[in-house]
């Protein structure tokens, strides 16, 4: 891929980044950080593409560590951030 | 599967993302915003099985390994996400937070060795700063998740000349990446590694309990940025957009969370080298204090037209939220004037407390935020404290230099009279005395919150 087409998709979202979290209540920092944390366990994807191309045990053995990293990251992510914003239902 | 249908699936996800966050910013739509979120990571990882890299071929190598790992990784997260208690969940985000920053740090250092003398130099300075902003983020959120579990000390660590240890590392750290790229070995690397999480560590032990959880919104920003520089280097978009949007909305959080508090970012950081010591804390320990019984409470509260509770982190400890529901309800019914003050950063995080009382179906209209409740205060009756301390503690207005000063407060100190449901006179989290506690009009009620709670309400009863 060029420079140009990551460094356009990389500032444009930066803007979308900021721009959809620039009005959120107090109430929701939390769940929002959460679920944010959650979504940067998608690094799991880059762990399975090192994973893959690993040759050496060292390589492996450490892309193996990430991955198990990554899917906690991800997967205990949204779970807890679900479990957060169960405690909201019923509230208008 | 062809490289293009590849990357639009993975634009799909980001997209996924983008709504993921848009919907978590609204009360009603953050619960199905999440499960879009889910829904994006869970294609994102799947597609990669159907794709082959250059220079792979499908299956991919060392499924066995990969299957394996995603096991265990699944085994470990969702029990520990589904048993943790409420009053746990922060340091869980904060855990989270580390173990993906780790990831990254991980995944950067395996594509550095497997691409050795190939590496261009600009996917070694992306590798040096995943490796760098990962590890920090990974050792600095395990600094937060000791603090917040109370393994260690939630004040500020200072130690002395620690302004230069601090200055010092990064400039090591620095200096190694330089030595990184131009020399391009696996030691340099392994030495930046090292020094990188030796300063996530250094910079995050000077920050004072209270502004924790700014900590953590910061690293988990960090570690959208190292998945986003990962991504450059593994050739995802889809890596790109998700930890650039991770990294871009982390920011603004982070910010909304300082303001929130009243309080810089940097000051958050640094406010530990730059305050002034206290000359409160010792001498106000032997000051009487009034103390009463959960009658003299019941008394007071059954006399009053209204009544604002003011729930803090001892709440959640005690997990009195049904209590504080059932001793709300029974003044209602009595005719009393019930609210709830609620201060965005009572408890160990924002909105903690909403959460908490959500649980106990607390009806959402009783439930006033800060600037909604502070100029009724001097037409309540009665201000109950439960385990909250420093976000009443008039200190944040009248003592300049504590580490709190600036922080909005809820201004319980107007109102007729006080009640503090305490365990014990130790300070709250951020480590200052509270004036309040000795004021006339104060009465405080020792012990566990909810043991306290159930004996007034069992007096209420009996009036």
């Amino acid at each position: 891929m060029s420079a140009v087409a990551i460094i356009s998709i990389f500032t444009l979202a930066v803007f979308v980044g900021f721009e959809v979290v620039s009005k959120v209540s107090s109430t929701l920092h939390t769940p929002l950080m959460s679920g944010a944390n959650a979504i940067h366990g998608v690094i799991l994807v880059g762990a399975i593409i090192v994973a893959d191309h690993s040759t050496t045990n060292l390589e492996l053995g450490l892309a193996v560590g990430a991955i198990v990293l990554a899917t906690i990251n991800m997967v205990g992510g949204f779970v807890v951030t679900d479990r957060m914003l169960e405690m909201f239902k019923g509230k208008k | 599967m062809s490289r293009t249908i590849y990357d639009l699936i993975g634009l799909f996800a980001g997209v996924c993302f983008i709504l993921a966050l848009k919907g978590l910013s609204h009360p009603k739509t953050a619960r199905r915003g999440n499960k879009i979120g889910a829904l994006g990571a869970t294609i994102a990882m799947l597609v990669v099985f159907f794709y082959a890299n250059e220079g792979s071929s499908l299956p991919l190598n060392n499924l066995g390994w990969i299957l394996g790992a995603i096991a265990v990784g699944a085994l470990v997260g969702v029990p520990a996400a589904r048993k943790v208690q409420m009053t746990q969940m922060p340091q869980l985000v904060a855990l989270f937070n580390g173990v993906g920053g780790g990831a990254a740090a991980l995944v950067a250092i395996v594509e550095y060795l497997h691409l050795g003398d190939t590496a261009t130099t600009a996917e070694v300075i992306f590798t040096v700063f995943t490796v760098i902003v990962g590890c920090v983020s990974f050792s600095g959120s395990i600094i937060t998740f000791m603090k917040l579990q109370e393994l260690m000390t939630t004040r500020p660590v200072v130690f002395p000349g620690g302004r230069f240890v601090i200055a010092g590392t990064l400039v090591a750290v620095l200096g190694v990446a330089v030595w990184v790229v131009t020399a391009l070995g696996t030691t340099p690397l392994l030495v930046l590694a090292g020094l990188s999480l030796l300063f996530g560590v250094l910079f995050v032990l000077p920050v004072g309990g209270a502004d924790v959880p700014i900590v953590i919104s910061l690293l988990n920003a960090f570690t959208g940025l190292t998945v986003a520089a990962s991504g450059y280097v593994l050739d995802s978009v889809l890596l790109i957009i998700a930890g650039t949007l991770v990294g871009a909305s982390g920011t603004i959080l982070t910010r909304l969370m300082a303001e929130a508090m009243g309080r810089s970012l940097f000051g958050t950081l640094f406010g530990a080298f730059t305050a002034k010591p206290q000359d409160t804390s010792g001498v106000a320990e032997d000051r009487p204090v009034r103390s009463g019984s959960p009658d003299d409470v019941a008394i007071l509260l059954n006399y009053a037209r209204r009544v604002v509770i003011v729930p803090g982190f001892g709440l959640a400890v005690a997990q009195a939220q049904h209590t504080v529901r059932e001793l709300a309800d029974l003044m209602i019914s009595k005719g009393i004037d019930v609210a709830y003050g609620i201060h965005p950063v009572a408890g160990r995080m924002p909105g903690h407390m909403n959460v908490l009382l959500a649980e106990a179906n607390v009806p959402y209209d009783q439930l006033l935020e800060m600037d909604e409740v502070n100029p009724t205060f001097g037409q309540t009756d009665v201000a109950i404290v439960i385990g909250a301390n420093d976000v009443v503690n008039p200190a944040a207005q009248n003592t300049p230099g504590c580490p709190i000063y600036g922080m909005p407060i809820l201004e319980v100190s107007n109102a007729a009279n006080v009640i503090f449901l305490k365990r014990s006179m130790r300070p709250g989290f951020a480590g200052i005395e509270n004036e309040l506690l000795y004021d006339p009009k104060t009465m405080l009620l020792f012990g566990d919150a909810k043991a306290s709670l159930t004996k007034v309400v069992g007096a209420l009863k009996a009036l």
